[in-house]
C-alpha cells in the first residue's frame, strides 16, 4: 500500500482509539479533573507519567542529538532520567502525603503565602507555555511531512483531538489516554531500533546491539568502527569527550533538578491512591522511561554510522570513495524536499563529499583528495529519527508507525502541559485568590474554560512560533531548577524555613538564573540586546546557560536558608503540617480544600 | 504515635535517601562524567566503561535505586509503624 494511504490509517486508528478513551473517561468533579480522582494503579500512573514527560524532543530529537554529539549528548541522557530519582527520594511522596490539587498550592499553603503562592503560578505558566509551543509545532510538521497536508491543518487537528479529550476528561482522560500514546509511541520507537540493530550486529537488542561486533564478520566494535569512520573524514571521535567538564556536571544537574521540579510532572503523582504508591509509580514512570532512553543511544550511534556509509562508500581519497549524487537513495530526495537536507556540489564532481572542514589537520588530506569543502550544507539533526526506517530500507508500514508515534508523544505532552496551566488558573488564581466562594460545578466549568483558552493561546503560538522558542526551553528548566524543586524541597526538608526565606529564596534564584540567561540571549531573547556574544569563551566558569539553573538553585538554597533564620520561626501550625507530611499515615482520605 | 517515634523514622528516611543518593551522584557524575576518561580505558563487551555508564549503566543504577528506595520506605513505614490503613 502507497505510503501516505497507510499513514492515514494508522494515525487515524489511533486517534480513534484517544477520543474513545476520552468519552469512557469523561470528569464529573473538580477531583477527577485535576487529580483523576486519586484512582489511578500506581503502574498505569507510571506508564502516564513516562508518555507525559517524553516530548517531540525526546522521540524525535534526542537520538538525532546524540548521533552528532556522541559522548557529549549523555547529559541529556543521564539529566532526563535521574530527576526521577529525585522526584521519588525528595517530593513525590510527601507531595502526595498532603494531598491536594496543585504545586503552587502547597507552595503557598507551606510558606503560609499568597505571594509565595502567585510567584509559583508563574513559573509554572511560564515554564508550561514554553513547552507546549514545541510541541504544537511538532505536531505541525509531523503531519505536514508524512500527510502532506499543511503545517496549519496539521496543526488545527492537533488542537482538535486534545481538545476533545482533555477538556473533556480532564486528568482523569489525559491519563487514560498518555497509557494509549505511550504504547504506540513506544512501540514505534523500538521496533525500528530493534530491524536496524539487527541489520548492523546481528542483536535484536539495540542496547546490546550498541556495544557488538559488527556483522560485516569483521569482528571490529560497532562503537570503534563507529569512532575510525568518523576520524577518517577529520570529524572528533564519537565515544570521546568534547566540551568542558564542568558544564557536562552542572547541565546534567540543572536538566536533573528541572525535571523533578516540572509542574507537570509533579501532578501526575497527585493521582495515585497511596503515599506508597507514589514511591513506587516513580520507579514504574523511571521503567517506561528507560525503555526508550537506553534505546536512543544505539538509534544516534547506529543511524550515524549508516549515514557515514551511505556517503563515503569507499576509501577516503579515492575518486570512487564518494557516492555520486546522481546515485543518492530515495530518502535522500525526500529529506532535500523539506529543505532539512541540502546538498551543494562545490568541487563540481558530481560526488558527495561529508568531511569535517573546519578540522585543520585534516585539510591536507582533503585537498589531495581535490575536496573543496563539506557539501551535506545541512543535515538537520531532528530528521535521523524519522528518516532511519527509510536509511534502513524498513517497509512502509514501520515509516507510517514512526509518524504516528511521533504524533502520539507530542499530544501526550501537550496534554499533560496544558491541564498544569489550566488547573494553576481555575484553582489557584481564581478559587485560591480572586473568587475563594464559587462552588464546586462553577470551578469544574471554569477549568474546562481555562483548558480551552490554553490550548487556543498554544496553538496561535503553534502557528506564529516566536523567533525564540527554541531558546526558552532553556528558560523552562532554568525557572523549575531555581524556583520550584528548592521551594519545594525545602517546604518538606527543613522546618526552619518561613515565607520571607522561601520568597527570598525563589526570587534571588529565579532572578541570577534569568539575568545570566537573558545576559547572553538578549533581554526578553529580544535579538540584539544581548550583553555578550552566547560563546563558551565570555561564559562564567565555562557555564552555559542552558546549565545555569543548578547554580540559581544554589544560589536559591542559601539565600533561604540566611534569611529565615535571621527573620521569625514559622508559626506553630505550619511546623506541624511539615511533621505530618513527613509520615505517611493518614494519607488515605484526600482533601478537597 | 509518640514523637520521638516520628524522630527516629525521619532520621532512618534522612540516612536511607543520603545513601541512595550517594550512588545517584556515584554512577552518573563521577563514573560518566568526572571520572570518565579513567574509566573509559578499560573495556566491557565493545563498550569503553565510562561511555557505558553515560549513556547506559546510571539509567540503570537510577531504576534499580529507585525501587530499592521505594521497597526500603515500606519496610520502614511498618516498622516505625506509621503506614497507611
Amino acid at each position: 500500500m502507497e505510503l501516505q494511504t497507510l499513514t492515514f490509517i494508522v494515525v487515524g486508528f489511533t486517534f480513534a482509539i484517544y477520543i474513545a478513551i476520552a468519552i469512557w473517561a469523561r470528569a464529573s468533579t473538580t477531583s477527577e479533573f485535576y487529580v483523576a480522582g486519586k484512582g489511578i494503579h500506581p503502574v498505569a500512573n507510571g506508564m502516564a507519567t513516562a508518555a507525559d514527560w517524553m516530548s517531540a524532543a525526546s522521540f524525535i530529537s534526542m537520538a538525532g542529538l546524540i548521533a552528532f554529539k556522541g559522548y557529549d549528548a549523555s547529559v541529556y541522557l543521564m539529566g532526563w532520567t535521574g530527576g526521577y530519582v529525585l522526584l521519588a527520594m525528595l517530593l513525590a511522596p510527601y507531595l502526595r502525603k498532603y494531598g491536594k490539587f496543585t504545586v503552587p498550592e502547597f507552595i503557598g499553603d507551606r510558606y503560609y503565602s499568597k505571594a509565595a503562592r502567585i510567584v509559583a503560578v508563574i513559573c509554572l505558566i511560564v515554564a508550561s507555555l514554553t513547552y507546549v509551543i514545541g510541541q504544537m509545532k511538532g505536531i505541525g510538521v509531523a503531519f505536514s511531512r508524512f500527510l502532506e497536508v499543511s503545517f496549519e491543518v496539521g496543526l488545527f487537528a492537533g488542537m482538535a483531538i486534545v481538545f476533545v479529550y482533555a477538556v473533556l476528561g480532564g486528568m482523569k482522560g489525559v491519563t487514560y489516554t498518555q497509557i494509549a500514546q505511550y504504547c504506540v509511541l513506544i512501540f514505534a520507537y523500538t521496533v525500528p531500533a530493534v530491524f536496524i540493530s539487527l541489520n548492523l550486529t546481528g542483536n535484536p537488542l539495540p542496547q546490546l546491539g550498541l556495544g557488538s561486533t559488527m556483522a560485516d564478520g569483521s569482528g571490529v566494535h560497532l562503537l570503534d568502527k563507529l569512532d575510525l569512520v568518523l576520524g577518517d573524514l577529520g570529524f572528533a571521535a564519537y565515544t570521546e569527550q568534547k566540551g568542558s567538564t564542568i558544564n557536562m556536571f552542572l547541565l546534567t544537574l540543572s536538566l536533573m533538578i528541572g525535571t523533578a521540579g516540572l509542574p507537570h510532572v509533579i501532578t501526575r503523582f497527585f493521582t495515585v491512591p497511596k503515599v506508597r504508591d507514589a514511591r513506587s509509580s516513580a520507579g514504574w514512570a523511571l521503567v517506561f522511561i528507560a525503555i526508550l532512553y537506553t534505546t536512543a543511544p544505539a538509534v544516534g550511534a547506529m543511524a550515524r554510522l549508516n549515514l557515514m556509509n551511505t556517503i563515503q562508500i569507499g576509501e577516503v581519497g579515492s575518486a570512487e570513495g564518494n557516492l555520486l549524487y546522481a546515485d543518492r537513495p530515495q530518502w535522500f530526495t525526500n529529506w532535500e524536499k523539506t529543505g532539512l537536507l541540502k546538498f551543494e556540489d562545490k568541487n563540481g564532481d558530481g560526488r558527495i563529499q561529508y568531511y569535517d572542514d573546519k578540522n585543520k589537520d585534516f585539510a591536507a588530506t582533503a585537498a589531495a583528495a581535490g575536496w573543496k569543502g563539506n557539501e551535506m550544507v545541512k543535515v538537520d539533526r531532528d530528521i535521523m529519527v524519522l528518516a532511519n526506517p527509510e536509511i534502513a530500507n524498513l517497509p512502509n508500514w514501520v515509516i507510517a508507525l514512526v509518524a504516528a508515534g511521533g504524533i502520539a508523544a507530542a499530544l501526550s505532552t501537550a496534554a499533560g502541559l496544558l491541564l498544569a496551566i489550566a488547573s494553576s488558573i481555575s484553582h489557584d488564581l481564581l478559587k485560591g485568590v480572586f473568587r475563594p466562594d464559587i462552588s464546586e460545578k462553577q470551578e469544574l466549568a471554569a477549568s474546562r474554560v481555562a483548558m480551552g483558552g490554553a490550548i487556543i493561546v498554544a496553538g496561535y503560538f503553534g502557528l506564529h512560533p516566536p523567533g525564540f522558542a527554541a531558546q526558552v526551553v532553556a528558560l523552562a528548566f532554568g525557572l523549575a531548577a531555581s524556583s520550584l524543586f528548592p521551594a519545594l524541597m525545602m517546604g518538606i526538608f527543613v522546618k526552619r524555613i518561613n515565607n520571607k526565606g522561601a520568597i527570598a529564596g525563589m526570587l534571588s534564584g529565579l532572578g541570577v538564573t534569568l539575568l545570566y540567561i537573558f545576559w547572553f540571549k538578549g533581554w526578553f531573547f529580544l535579538p540584539g540586546t544581548e550583553m555578550m556574544a552566547n560563546k563558551p569563551e565570555n561564559w562564567l566558569m565555562g557555564i552555559s546557560p542552558e546549565a545555569f539553573g543548578a547554580v540559581g538553585a544554589m544560589v536559591n538554597f542559601v539565600v533561604a536558608w540566611v534569611v529565615a533564620n535571621a527573620t521569625e520561626e514559622p508559626p506553630e501550625h505550619i511546623q506541624h503540617m511539615v511533621e505530618d507530611i513527613r509520615v505517611p499515615a493518614g494519607a488515605g482520605s484526600a482533601s478537597n480544600h | 504515635m509518640a514523637s520521638n517515634n516520628a524522630q527516629d523514622y525521619w532520621k532512618a528516611n534522612l540516612r536511607l535517601v543520603l545513601g541512595c543518593l550517594v550512588v545517584w551522584f556515584v554512577v552518573s557524575y563521577l563514573f560518566g562524567i568526572l571520572l570518565v576518561d579513567v574509566l573509559n580505558t578499560i573495556n566491557i563487551g565493545g563498550y569503553k566503561l565510562g561511555f557505558w555508564f553515560a549513556q547506559q549503566g546510571s539509567i540503570y543504577t537510577f531504576v534499580v535505586l529507585t525501587f530499592f528506595y521505594a521497597s526500603r520506605m515500606n519496610k520502614l513505614d511498618r516498622e516505625f509503624d506509621v503506614h497507611e490503613d
